[in-house]
């Protein structure tokens, strides 16, 4: 497979992940379960649609890719390449404070790497990006440890919501065809290494908040190949509804 | 006999009538004041205020709440309990201060110095 094939598959996968997660947190706008979390959770996946915004950008710069918002909203789901891990419906607000630990922490061992990428755009977008996930994550930690530290039945909660999220989380991590290339290029550094790390970044507060981290013992892949779950396309009917009414038009 | 149906006031079990009487650490939630420093070395301005179970959230919330837009380089958050303050019937203390014009800092003349210095130094 050709490197700038590659490249392009990389910035996809990454890209549908931010958008689609971006939109799920955005769901909760309104709902949070204080007004100040309400804020601050719709802010960051404010946060999310603006780096699928920025990874689209590179696809539509670098490649001759189709304009960012008619790629974000006229594909169907087959061609959208996210995991199903962020597809998955907002639940209550333990599965979707869980799924924001583990994906922020996940994107920030991402683009940590990608601050040493050979494809320069990537080295850029990282140092763009720094500072956002540093409050998502301190956020992201707080809350665990917080929730984990109020009683016997939120911690169990917690609990239950690290075992529901976690294999598919794997899935943030499925490997792709041309891993080899982009590791040899030094585009970065491929999947498995990006899992290791993101173990190590998750480790320390998963033990500070008492939770117990489950074997990953069958990730959840398809996301990557364009196989999903229902809700994706249930999602994206809603998410690019307005703008199929006129794709033409100037906003 | 307790009939709310606000689910904080529920989870208090105000029905419970055995006399004991537990707030769990993180349950009774604070206000925060918040206070905005637009650039370094300025001063830390107040903002306004966020409730949160302790400092660290308060913080992260008055990052979102208060330091998403405009420039912000720090916040400081301190609970709303711990300032002291006068009691409103005390502010007949300040009532004379008007008068006290011999306080105020307008005569002095050193501003044209502190301009002819500053146009020196550039």
């Amino acid at each position: 497979m050709q490197l700038q094939q590659a490249i392009q598959e990389l910035i996809t996968k990454m890209a549908d992940d931010e958008l689609v997660i971006g939109h799920r947190n955005s769901e909760w706008t309104g709902l949070g379960p204080v007004m100040e979390e309400d804020i601050a959770f719709s802010s960051m996946a404010q946060d999310k649609i603006g780096h699928a915004l920025a990874l689209y950008r590179i696809l539509e710069e670098h490649f001759g890719g189709t304009h960012p918002d008619q790629f974000a909203f006229l594909r169907n789901a087959k061609d959208f390449r996210c995991c199903h891990f962020v597809e998955m419906p907002i639940g209550s607000y333990d599965f979707s404070l869980m799924r924001h630990f583990l994906f922020d922490h996940a994107e920030t061992v991402r683009y940590q790497a990608l601050a040493q990428s050979k494809f320069a755009p990537f080295q850029h977008l990282a140092g763009k990006v720094k500072g956002e996930l540093k409050y998502h994550t301190l956020h992201a930690d707080a809350w665990i440890i917080q929730l984990c530290t109020a009683g016997e039945d939120s911690r169990w909660r917690m609990q239950a919501a690290l075992d529901n999220c976690f294999q598919l989380a794997g899935g943030l991590f499925e490997p792709g065809p041309a891993e080899d290339l982009l590791i040899a290029e030094q585009i970065y550094p491929g999947e498995a290494a990006l899992y290791k790390q993101w173990l190590s970044h998750i480790s320390p507060v998963i033990g500070k908040a008492g939770l117990v981290l489950p074997e990953m013992t069958s990730p959840v892949y398809g996301g990557r190949t364009g196989q999903h779950t229902p809700y994706l396309q249930q999602l994206l009917n809603e998410m690019g509804e307005v703008f199929r009414l006129d794709p033409e038009a100037t906003w | 006999m307790n009939d709310s149906l606000d689910p904080r006031v529920n989870r208090l079990r105000l029905d419970k009538n055995d006399g004991s009487f537990k707030v769990e650490e993180g349950e009774n939630w604070n206000v925060f004041e918040v206070f905005h420093q637009e650039k370094r070395g300025a001063h830390h301005e107040h903002v306004g205020c966020v409730h949160a179970p302790d400092a660290n959230l308060a913080l992260i919330f008055a990052k979102e709440q208060f330091g998403r837009r405009k420039k912000c380089v720090n916040l400081w958050v301190v609970r709303s309990a711990d300032i002291l303050a006068f009691d409103l019937e005390d502010e007949d203390m300040f009532a004379n201060n008007p008068d006290k014009t011999y306080r105020d800092a307008s005569g002095f003349k050193v501003m044209e110095k502190i301009n002819k210095f500053k146009a020196h130094t550039k």
